[in-house]
């Protein structure tokens, strides 16, 4: 059995919730014989400044819900960082937007990857569209979905008219990861 | 018959719970909803005031959750399909109302987010402290069907299951969902219309001036009418005639209220449906229901894995009570575990229907979160050495 | 006898006699209903009663009508339901004024609100007769109840003024001396389109009139000819009631302004565009 544990984290407004739905959506539909499952916090507590969404992957039909010690984290700002880093397994693979967080507290086995994703977006002309650019790069990184099944999940979980915005999004960030690897 | 092809979004979707629930009740022909906001259960009016009026039904959010449990029956008595959504706080308010679709036997739906209560509780957090409320929270006597999903795909397919069971016996159906299953996001497959079973309200063909509510010509459910059709019928909360006239004697209360409650019971094994894994030979049965009935597989494969001959059993119609089933059972196995998000409520029906005769665990937990699987593993191998003492717990 | 009766095709004669006691002005309003049911010009099966709890709560059981009995203070949210499901049926919700404006007052300023399209009828006979006698929102200051024996302390609801300021298009009040007013009223409302609102102050001499010094139901009658003056168009604010007996009637409120439905599909062909198709019912 093969299940990965991960955590999505940043700030509201981030679209850090659909960077989680788009891996989701790409492991139980687009890609082959996966299953995945999304949590997220709710309520008051959930719209302060670390707001955050759990995906679990499998192979086999997920039963416990919840992500309990994340293997992969994305983070998308400082607070999000401090919060959940320490909740990591200790060889965690920890996936960072370069200009906004500077990871502490590392354990020695994890493995750090970062990607100037607000600035890419920028680039691309939209800097909302750096969660997709975080998703491109943790496509590329993690290996863990299949790159067509994410485009797919992208394509169908972005507004109408988007489509194309986005996925040049992905693109650029899965081509970074891509390079840096 | 089959479903409307105007309500189904066929195909495989990412979604979660409330919103699976929602897009049940448009392939189930649902179209009207009444409800008021509440944590967990919002998601799904949100999804149905924005789909309802692109297939032709009606939304309405009413000034509380009394009025939304009143407002889907007189909908129903109006000829639609309908239901209303809730979670705890909401679900108490509604429970007159209950008792009164179950009085006129108006076929309807009610949705509980379960969180963790009492008061208001837990707002964004599981619990299944609802149950008995669900079953007995109306006064008087009278029988449900609450029905239990443990994911999101299930939300969606026992909501279609939920309105044809409220048609096929005139119930008010219970959908008892969880913060949990309710928020959680997973792969949802909505079948094409041709593949979605619906049944339809068996609507009365006697003549106009003839026709009597109540009159059920030798079955346990009678055919229903809809205003406006010419019958001019009088239907009420109070014990009524076949002619749906109040009646204050102890012999038509006895007539009214004994076929609310048989036609339940006495179909009970139609409407029951089970999940069994391995029960048969089993030492140990855990038996569960809803989110829990997933961290439970997790614990029983964790058993198996030592060797304890551990089954389970799943409730996915927790109301009516697998009575006849668990007997079946009892004689064979030696101890049954009901983890649940309560302090004990299905397990005390389980128990009843035990009768002493194999041993009971309750494992609660107030809620707020699941059980830890490793909780429920441990019960297990406690249960199972006390049934078969003779074998050492190294052997496993 | 009753078969007699040129109304009585839309009453259920098989349930007569009925339960109010003599005296009750529940009869007359009866009366008056069906009469205005027969002239209004719709078809008896488009027209549909709802009733609540209590002694009128009962009136949706006499009447040879689509009818529903349901439960207290709640026929407002059912008569809602019932008009969107199947908006071509005329509804008519037939209360007292302990189930319409206690414990169901909150469901009558939000139909008002809405102008969901409804006629409500008010049987206004200041306490609850079916249990008793007990006091209601509209029992006058200082009158005696059960539940009120040294008189009540609280203020009453001044009823048209709260349909009005809530947003009916229709109110009117009546009592059940003015049966001919009162029918033309009942009937007005039942074809006004939107939330319309008829209170019709009825004598309980069993329950109110008898622990008042009012008499029997014919002195309360008497002194309903006696102590009311007609002032249509008067301003809502100046027709509260007190223990004086003192009953301004007529006709108060006839506005217009889009009822919900109406509201609704305009709303919503707006945001949709032509892919919207006007809700006119389930079916």
């Amino acid at each position: 059995m093969s299940t990965t544990e991960i955590k999505f984290g940043g700030f509201g407004g981030q679209g850090v919730i659909l960077a989680g739905m788009i891996i989701g959506r790409a492991a139980s539909i687009y890609d082959k014989n996966k299953f995945a499952t999304l949590t997220q916090s709710f309520g008051p507590e959930a719209r302060g400044s670390a707001c955050s969404a759990q995906v679990i992957i499998s192979n086999e039909k997920i039963l416990f819900p919840y992500v309990t010690r994340p293997e992969i984290l994305m983070l998308m700002s400082q607070e999000a960082c401090n919060r959940f880093l320490p909740e990591a397994v200790d060889d965690a693979t920890v996936i960072i937007e370069n200009d906004l967080v500077r990871p502490r507290h590392l354990k020695p086995g994890m493995k750090v990857y970062g990607i100037p994703a607000t600035r890419l977006a920028e680039e691309l002309g939209r800097k909302m569209i750096l969660n997709i650019v975080m998703v491109g790069f943790f496509t590329a990184m993690t290996g863990l979905v299949n790159r067509e099944a994410v485009r797919e999940a992208v394509q169908a979980s972005v507004p109408h008219g988007t489509e194309e915005m986005n996925l040049k999004a992905f693109d650029r960030g899965y081509e970074y990861g891509i390079q840096l690897a | 018959m089959k479903a409307d092809p105007k309500g189904v979004l066929t195909g495989a979707h990412f979604l979660d719970g409330d919103h699976a629930c929602s897009e049940g009740a448009l392939s189930a022909g649902c179209r009207f909803a009444a409800g008021y906001p509440i944590t967990p259960s919002t998601e799904i009016v949100e999804r149905i005031a924005s789909r309802f009026p692109q297939v032709g039904g009606m939304f309405i959010q009413m000034e509380d959750e009394i009025a939304s449990s009143i407002a889907i029956q007189g909908a129903v008595w109006g000829g639609a399909k309908a239901m209303t959504v809730t979670s705890g706080p909401g679900f108490s308010l509604m429970m007159e109302h209950i008792g009164f679709a179950a009085m006129l036997e108006t076929p309807c739906v009610f949705v509980d987010v379960q969180r963790a209560g009492p008061s208001t509780g837990q707002p964004t957090l599981p619990g299944q402290a609802d149950m008995m409320q669900a079953r007995w929270g109306s006064h008087g006597d009278y029988e449900i069907i609450a029905l239990c999903p443990n994911s999101p795909q299930e939300c969606y397919d026992l909501t279609i299951r939920a309105f044809n069971l409220a048609e096929e016996y005139r119930v008010p159906v219970m959908i008892m969902m969880d913060e949990c299953v309710g928020h959680m996001t997973e792969k949802v497959v909505i079948p094409s219309p041709e593949e979605i079973e619906i049944t339809e309200r068996r609507y009365t063909t006697a003549k106009l001036g003839e026709y009597r509510p109540y009159f059920t010509d030798g079955e346990m459910v009678p055919p229903i009418a809809k205003a406006g059709d010419g019958h001019r019928f009088h239907v009420t909360g109070l014990t009524h005639d076949e002619r749906g006239y109040p009646v204050m004697s102890p012999e038509v209360q006895e007539k009214c209220v004994r076929r609310l409650v048989d036609k339940i019971r006495l179909n009970a094994e139609r409407i029951i449906s089970l999940e069994e894994s391995e029960t048969e030979g089993a030492d140990v049965i855990v038996v569960s229901y809803g989110i829990t009935s997933r961290v439970s597989v997790k614990a029983i494969e964790m058993a198996r894995a030592d060797g304890i001959k551990v089954g389970h059993l799943r409730l996915i119609t927790a109301w009516p009570f697998p009575e006849k089933r668990i007997r079946e059972l009892v004689g064979r196995t030696g101890a049954f575990i009901m983890p649940e998000l309560n302090y004990g409520q299905m397990f005390f029906e389980m128990q009843r229907v035990i009768d002493g005769k194999a041993k009971s665990y309750l494992l609660p937990h107030g809620g707020g979160t699941v059980h830890k699987p490793e909780v429920i593993y441990r019960t297990i191998k406690e249960a199972a050495l006390e049934c078969r003492p003779q074998v050492e717990e190294s052997a496993w | 006898m009753v078969n007699n009766n040129p109304v009585s095709d839309l009453l259920r004669t098989d349930r007569m006699p009925h339960i109010w006691c003599s005296g009750c002005g529940l009869g007359t309003t009866v009366n008056c209903f069906v009469r205005a049911a027969a002239g209004c010009g719709l078809p008896p099966d488009q027209i549909t009663v709802v009733s609540g709890i209590g002694c009128t709560g009962r009136v949706a059981g006499y009447l040879k009508l689509d009818s529903f009995h349901t439960t207290h203070g709640r026929p407002i949210p059912f008569a809602t339901g019932l008009k969107l499901a199947n908006p071509r049926l005329k509804v008519v919700v037939y209360s007292g004024d302990g189930d319409l404006f206690a414990i169901g007052g909150n469901h009558f300023i939000h139909a008002a609100r809405r102008n969901m399209d409804m006629t409500v009828i008010c049987v206004n006979n200041f306490t609850y007769g079916m249990t008793g006698g007990q006091v209601t929102p509209t029992t006058p200051t200082g009158a005696i109840a059960s539940t009120a024996p040294y008189g009540n302390t609280e203020d009453p609801f001044n009823l048209p003024y709260l349909a009005d300021s809530a947003g009916a298009v229709y109110v009117a009040r009546w009592t059940t001396f003015h049966v001919r007013q009162a029918t033309k009223a009942m009937k007005e409302a039942i074809q006004k389109k939107g939330f319309s609102f008829v209170e019709l102050v009825s004598p309980c001499p069993t329950l109110y009139g008898r622990r008042n010094r009012m008499g029997d139901g014919l002195d309360m009658m008497e002194g309903y000819k006696e102590n009311s003056t007609i002032r249509n168009g008067a301003d809502t604010r100046d027709v509260g009631m007190d223990i004086s007996g003192k009953i301004v009637c007529g006709k108060f409120v006839d506005r217009e302004r889009p009822s919900f439905l109406e509201q609704y599909n305009t709303r919503l062909a707006a945001r949709l565009g032509p892919s919207y198709k006007n809700y006119e019912g389930v079916l």
